[in-house]
């Protein structure tokens, strides 16, 4: 934290920054980015770090904020802190060699990002895949797509202070892992789409337990909304707080459950289905009030949502291979050109693009994480904002810095 | 008047929550306390643990493993590597047939390198559980452990060799005839049923 302090003394341009805005010898003077934002303060301003080690950040975001008293004047998000090179990675590895870091990007929805990958390496190398596998994709994504809101909703909670409603979330999503492993092997980071099915068929067992965890969870449900979602202290905190206008989304291409909650209809299930999502009778919820309490609700009447298209899909699930008879060995080649696919995940449109000019590895791989853009809209939704709604705002946005990262 | 109402209609639903955990709080706990108390094999069982290597039917010391290298090179992170076994010294025989044979003008036959592996060792510390390992063996070599407790204090403790451990692993349940017989049963699928073993199938 730079006090008001040391700001003045060094007057409002920090004292080491050369010309190029770049930090040159005094390094205790903070680094570049703190030297670069110091120098639009207003001299009766305080300027906070927060993270890059701060609970309600989520992993190793920063968030460099300008303060006039509790008010936000400005603030900053600093990212990187947890670059992985994944796309640089993927031009190294062959397809079926990249496969387990799609596990890692997002480790919230890791099967959504298993997904955009075999999608789109299907998609340009024409792979099919058995109906069997096509509904296997679907319910396990499902279920991490609850796994990953039902940890949210327990993590936003404890960033907003409270710290029982995590141990139920937890509770449940335990059950959920335990399905999950039946099918994946892990219980986070899943690596278990593989080009031209799922790696493991599903046993009467995990049939079984996703029968039962569907009425389970429907119960829990009234529960969590007694609990928390009707608790005033809740409501006070949140309701109208982080407004977020229908423009500011298209403008910052945001989309997932922070788009609909301003409005925004947009699900790539609907928009552009894939797999057999267009088999299923589900809705998209959507709230109009665009505040931290819209995107709480529409998250949790996704998880009403995926159960629905769950119970579905495990009632009509196709007996069949899991594999494609042909599906290709993990040496093969991707022919020449280019594929996007993009898929619906916990926090929005994630879309994997994939360049190959022929050879072993891909020419290029970009992916197309949706956290970054939800968070990109964060300088502009917090302006003016108290300190406090900032965390409140942040949370709201569900995210996930390895993803945004990448 | 009426925003008392709303006010205490706003504070009964903190009593409602407070009513909430008050009833998980007389309920049993549903977590498990490790050190005194374990994950049951039946919840380990379809964990992905380190992968080990999978014994002969009718000598569990000696992996099925033909020493065909197609798992290093699938591994995405270099964490197998397999040597084969030395190629036998001929004996006296084949030494003089092979004389024999070039004298004939012929190509003398060499013996052939064992179709078994020399050094099997995995750095467990590099591996992701990604499967790709054991979905490319083509005997069905290679399958996933359950050791889901598993310390060490140093980088060399999770560097397996895992012919010994195989071997290790094979005295122990030899040590253990009443766990044997079971498992001698079901030999081929070494993994219980839920594990997965896909390559197989495909
Ligand atoms: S599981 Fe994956 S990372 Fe681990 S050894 Fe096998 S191929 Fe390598
Ligand atoms: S793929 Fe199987 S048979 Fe080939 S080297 Fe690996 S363990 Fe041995």
């Amino acid at each position: 934290m730079h006090s008001t302090e040391t700001l003045r003394s060094h007057g409002t341009a920090c004292p080491a920054t050369s010309a190029d805005g770049g930090c040159t010898d005094d390094q205790i003077a903070g680094d570049g980015y703190t030297c670069r934002f110091e120098q639009g303060a207003r001299p009766e301003s305080l300027i906070l770090n927060m993270g890059p080690q701060h609970p309600s950040t989520h992993g190793v975001l920063r968030v460099l904020l300008e303060l006039d008293g509790e008010y936000i004047v400005r603030a900053e998000p600093v990212l990187g802190y947890l670059h992985r090179m994944h796309e640089k990675m993927a031009e190294v590895k062959t397809p079926a060699q990249f496969m387990p870091n799609m596990g890692r990007v997002d480790y919230l929805h890791a099967l959504a990002w298993n997904w955009a990958y075999v999608g789109a390496v299907e998609k340009l190398a024409g792979i099919e895949i058995p109906e069997r596998a096509e509904y296997l994709r679907v319910i396990t994504c499902e279920l991490n797509r609850i796994s990953s809101h039902l940890l949210w909703w327990g993590a936003y909670l404890l960033d907003l202070g409270a710290f029982t409603p995590i141990m139920y979330a937890f509770d449940d999503r335990e059950m959920l892992l335990d399905l999950l492993q039946l099918m994946t092997g892990s219980r986070l980071t899943y690596s278990s789409f593989r080009f031209g099915g799922v790696y493991t068929d599903a046993g009467p067992a995990f049939v079984q337990g996703v029968r039962q965890f569907i009425p389970h969870l429907r119960s829990r449900l009234p529960m969590y909304t007694a609990l928390v979602t009707e608790n005033i202290i809740l409501r006070r905190r949140i309701e109208e707080v982080g407004v977020i206008p229908q423009d500011m989304v298209t403008r910052y291409g945001a989309s997932g459950p922070v788009a609909r909650g301003s409005g925004i209809a947009y699900d790539v299930r609907r928009a552009e289905p894939y797999s057999v999502y267009d088999r299923f009778d589900y809705e998209i919820p959507v709230r109009h009030e665009e505040c931290s309490m819209a995107r709480y609700m529409v998250r949790m009447a996704e998880i009403e949502q995926s159960l629905r298209i769950i119970e579905q899909a495990i009632e009509s699930l196709p007996e069949g291979e899991h594999m494609h008879p042909k599906a290709p060995k993990p040496s093969f080649k991707l022919p020449a050109g280019e594929s996007y696919f993009a898929v619906e995940g916990a926090r929005g449109k994630i879309g994997v693009w994939i360049a190959s000019d022929g050879g072993k590895t891909p020419y290029r791989v970009k992916l197309r994480a949706p956290g970054f853009s939800n968070l990109a809209l964060f300088a502009e939704c917090a302006r003016g904002t108290l300190l406090a709604d900032a965390v409140a705002i942040l949370g709201s946005l569900d995210m996930v810095i390895p993803e945004i990262d990448r | 008047m009426a925003s008392i109402f709303r006010t205490l209609a706003d504070l009964w639903s903190l009593v409602v929550g407070l009513g909430i955990t008050g009833k998980e709080f007389c309920k049993p706990g549903v977590t498990v306390h490790y050190p005194r108390a374990e994950v049951t094999p039946e919840a380990a069982a379809s964990f992905r643990g380190p992968i080990e290597l999978i014994g002969l039917d009718k000598d569990p010391a000696k992996p099925k493993c033909i020493a065909c290298m197609l798992c290093v090179s699938a591994c995405p992170s270099n964490c197998i590597a397999v040597t084969r076994a030395p190629t036998p010294k001929p004996t006296p025989e084949e030494l003089k047939a092979m004389a024999e044979a070039e004298a004939r003008g012929e190509k003398p036959k060499k013996p052939a390198p064992p179709k078994a592996p020399g050094t099997w060792t995995y750095d467990f510390s590099l591996c992701s559980l990604c499967g790709s390992c054991v979905e490319v063996c083509p005997v069905d070599s290679i399958g996933f452990s359950h050791d889901i407790y598993m310390v060490g204090t140093r980088r060399e403790d999770f560097v397996f060799d895992q012919l010994a451990r195989l071997a290790r692993k094979a005295a122990a349940r030899k040590a253990e005839p009443k766990k044997a017989a079971p498992e001698a049963a079901s030999a081929p699928a070494p993994a219980p049923e839920t594990a997965a073993t896909p390559a197989s199938e495909a």
